[in-house]
């Protein structure tokens, strides 16, 4: 009697447990395990491997970032990522047109950024305020056509340092800059940590936690109050004498800005710069991840950004590795692709679920 | 057939209560064929309920069904669906309509019943390939549009008609209907215009000529009094008086509809009494609000400091418009002061800068965040209008939420207002109709106003919650000597609560009265300029 009830609470406070941290992620998670259990079995280097999933966390966690104050003022998951990545390109590529090198590149490419990413995101901030309810399609639509219309200026664009133009014609960037000289690793070899093959970029991840916190902080002040309220319910905020396209504006803006120092981050990691097609592809990564962090369409915390970063990269790094050295045959690609979007699509299917 | 034996609808012993609040009481009448009977009463009198009865509607059954028979032409009957309703001649046109916005007059009038035609296809396949025989749809559209004796066309997409066409398809939809006996018309003339009005009423003695039966529910007491047979007025649940209406004139009937028994009825007591000054605290001049549903055209009142005013009227009439348009909530003109100042009108920060505070009639709407804490809807309108619940750091550069002030205030007015919750963290969402309003209530004390409209207060809350929430005001009223407006269809609780009663109609104010007057004098000022 008394060892079933035991053993009934027991039961319970597990269903409680998978109800609060939700069963898709408890299953991702299992997956992300499992393949940590596979991988020295099938030959793969597990530092390497650790590291390796450390590493691409600190590359994408602020982009996983930049979804939150949208997410919270009610405009939906940003899909115009891309707006905010161009912003960032912008400042990424007239640092090093401007002659700066080395780290200090790193931090005038962010300051060059920032102009052009309020002014971008107060454009993109005011369009979203018209066409309220569809916000999540107009915002795929002005991420894919902003990447489309750079593609011709970075042709256009009178930049002509040599290590970042065509060869033969001395004009047009190339598609791939090295940062080699720049600010490759400028944050991540700050109290870089080795341990054998395992490296652990410190100073990328301080640098997470620090603008982590800053958005946690917003959240708790009075705007940032109204910014979730405005989310929940624009009209019980309207009725409090909260200006709802205000709050909206400037989610978006944030947003763009986060995207853009996100973009900055992301290749001070990788080591190059990715022009033309390279942010088109930088949106949907960041949804899933927030998404099986456990938020909702209109929910988020920092807690599920972390979570759902680790998650996702996790598995997209581990996944192909792990693959490859089963079946010996280079298919990493094709399983990037299948999961990310498999678990987009699985996400959005459950929308109104969130967790906090 | 013979009608004294086997009338057309007989009710027996009609009863119906939602979870143990009774809402229907012996009600009984007899319909026979082409006789057309008038329903009025207040909202919330049962009207609506009763037609549901009788229309087999699923929210019946789900809440336990109701006591009584209902006999068709001498045999009992027991609609499980509206299926079986309309099996045996019952149709119904709603309040709202159910219309397809994009499909023609003609495929609405025929949805569902659509004459087909063989082709090659559905030879092979079956008949769920047959083709529409749209000749035919035609031709019925246009007979049960005939029928009506209105001019509408067929062929006219929904989404472009006037809503009085709107109306006029519903009805033909349901006159096409071979078997129908009898329509139950449920406020037809609300949303018609006066011309379209005295068709509608000239097609309903059309049917009854053509022996179809119809109950016609409606608030416009003339109309009552020129097409129907009889009358039936209901209130509180009970059928109070049953009349040839040839017998009886608006004022009599006005009189049954509110006219309660007015000894029992406690109108303000003294004690209560809390109107302090003569001093005039807001001035509403040519206010006119487009709030669709409840127009607001042109009121002119005066609130005096410190009392309470209810203001009462039909649904429709504009009542509802008047603080959702002062409070900026719906487009609004005229000119409002409160003590001497203007108040710009459009625009909600303003108001809640002077002090005003609103608790809306749309509690799940505007008043609630659904998914936050108690702890948010109380205390966010406060700190977003008056910087409350804040702590200040850097100089007051940031801003940052005082989580443990927030709480304690929630803590205070789940106390004062007997919210019952698990938590002050709980989801508003999870909380009862009359839990959910008292917090709507707390949210706009703890914005101390100085000047509070309270909107159907009582709206969809049981008895016993009635009272705490009206009471609560009431003590608000007189501990902070705060000036109370509160909007509410309910006449009897207007009269318990305020000091004055202003009644809308039309969009305009119909008169003043003080709050112990006679229900009759309420009943026809209510009517007054009704359209």
């Amino acid at each position: 009697m008394n060892e079933r009830t035991l053993e009934n609470r027991e039961k319970s406070r597990f269903q409680k447990f998978v109800a609060d941290f939700g069963l898709p992620r408890l299953i991702i998670a299992g997956f992300l395990l499992l393949l940590f259990i596979l991988a020295p079995i099938v030959g793969a280097d597990f530092p390497t491997q650790i590291s390796n999933t450390i590493n691409r966390f600190s590359w994408n966690a602020v982009m996983v970032l930049a979804m939150v104050p949208m997410i919270h003022s009610g405009c939906g998951l940003n899909f115009g990522l891309p707006l905010g990545i161009i912003s960032g390109l912008l400042g990424a590529t007239m640092s090093l047109q401007f002659g700066f090198t080395g780290p200090f590149s790193f931090v005038m490419a962010m300051v060059i950024a920032t102009p052009f990413a309020l002014i971008l995101g107060t454009f993109y901030g005011w369009l979203l305020n018209r066409i309220k309810g569809g916000e999540m399609m107009i915002a795929t639509y002005v991420g894919f056509s902003s990447v489309a219309f750079m593609c011709m200026m970075w042709l256009l664009l009178p930049y002509n340092k040599a290590d970042m133009v065509w060869g033969m014609a001395g004009k047009g960037l190339r598609t791939t800059i090295s940062l080699e000289g720049y600010y490759a690793g400028a944050l991540a070899n700050i109290l870089q940590i080795r341990i054998g093959n395992m490296v652990i970029p410190t100073g990328t991840l301080l640098f997470f936690a620090l603008l982590a916190w800053i958005m946690w902080a917003f959240l708790h002040t009075r705007t940032g109050t109204a910014m979730t309220a405005v989310g929940s319910n624009p009209v019980f905020a309207r009725a409090a004498g909260v200006n709802v396209d205000k709050m909206r504006l400037l989610s978006v803006i944030m947003s763009t800005w986060l995207a853009a120092v996100g973009i900055l981050v992301y290749e001070q990691g990788f080591g190059f710069i990715q022009l033309y097609m390279g942010p088109f592809y930088m949106a949907l990564p960041a949804v899933s991840a927030i998404l099986i962090g456990g938020a909702s369409v209109n929910k988020a915390s920092i807690a599920n950004v972390v979570i759902g970063t680790f998650l996702f990269q996790g598995i997209v790094t581990m996944t192909p590795t792990v693959m490859n050295n089963m079946i010996h045959m280079d298919m990493s690609e094709v399983i990037r692709i299948i999961v990310s979007n498999g678990m987009i699509l699985y996400a959005l299917t459950r929308k109104t679920e969130g967790s906090r | 057939m013979n009608n004294e034996a086997a009338p057309l609808l007989e009710v027996r012993n009609i009863k119906k209560s939602f979870f143990g609040n009774q809402v229907l009481t012996d009600i009984n009448f007899t319909l026979h064929e082409g006789e057309v009977m008038g329903f009025v009463g207040e909202n919330g009198a049962g009207k609506s309920t009763l037609m549901k009865i009788l229309f087999g509607m699923d929210v019946i059954r789900e809440t336990g069904g109701y006591e009584g028979d209902v006999l068709i032409y001498g045999k009992k009957v027991s609609f499980q669906t509206p299926f079986d309703a309309i099996h045996a001649g019952i149709g119904m046109v709603h309040q709202e309509f159910s219309l397809i916005p994009g499909f023609t007059a003609a495929e609405n009038i025929v949805l569902n019943r659509e004459p087909v035609k063989k082709s090659a296809a559905s030879e092979v396949f079956g008949d769920r390939l047959n083709t529409l025989d749209y000749a035919k749809i035609h031709g019925t559209a246009v007979s049960s549009i005939d029928k009506m004796g209105v001019a509408i066309d067929p062929d006219m997409v929904i989404s472009q008609m006037p809503v009085g066409h709107k109306q006029f398809t519903e009805i033909a939809r349901e006159l096409s209907k071979e078997n129908l006996k009898l329509l139950i018309l449920d406020e037809p003339t609300a949303v018609l215009t006066e011309k379209e009005a005295e068709a509608l009423l000239e097609s309903i003695r059309g049917m009854s000529s053509r022996g179809i039966a119809v109950i016609f529910i409606t608030h416009r007491l003339q109309e009552i009094l020129d097409v129907c047979d009889k009358v039936v007025v209901m209130r509180d649940g009970f059928v109070v008086k049953e009349t040839p209406s040839a017998d009886t004139n608006i004022s009599e009937i006005t009189r049954w509809m509110v006219g309660r028994s007015v000894d029992n009825a406690s109108t303000r007591k003294e004690e209560g009494s809390s109107r302090q000054s003569e001093k005039v605290i807001m001035t509403i001049r040519n206010l006119w609000v487009d709030m669709p549903g409840e127009t607001v055209r042109d009121v002119n009142l005066d609130v005096m400091e410190g009392e309470i005013l209810g203001i009462g009227g039909l649904a429709g009439q504009g009542k509802l418009g008047i603080p959702n348009g002062i409070m900026g909530l719906y487009e609004a003109g005229g000119k409002v002061t409160l003590n001497g100042e203007d108040i710009p009108l459009n625009n909600p920060r303003a108001c809640l800068n002077a002090k005003l505070a609103f608790v809306s009639e749309d509690r799940r709407g505007v008043g609630l965040l659904l998914d936050e804490s108690l702890e948010w809807n109380v205390a966010f309108p406060a700190m977003q209008v008056h910087n409350k619940f804040l702590k200040n750091y850097m100089g007051g550069l940031v801003k940052w939420r005082d989580e443990k002030a927030i709480e304690e205030v929630t803590e205070k007015y789940i106390d004062e207002l007997a919210i019952k919750c698990t938590s002050s963290r709980q989801k508003a969402r999870e909380l009862s109709g009359g839990n959910q309003q008292k917090v709507c209530l707390a949210k706009a004390f703890a914005l101390e106003p100085g000047f509070l409209f309270v909107s159907e207060p009582t709206r969809g809350i049981d008895v016993g919650a009635k009272a705490l929430v009206l009471d609560a005001l009431r003590r608000f009223n007189r501990e902070s000597g705060v000036t109370v407006v509160m909007i509410s269809s309910e006449l009897e609780e207007l009269r318990q609560t305020a000091d004055r009663i202003a009644i809308v109609s039309g969009g305009r104010i119909a008169g003043i009265l003080p709050a112990s007057e006679s229900s009759e004098a309420f009943g026809a000022l209510m009517v007054s300029q009704v359209i």
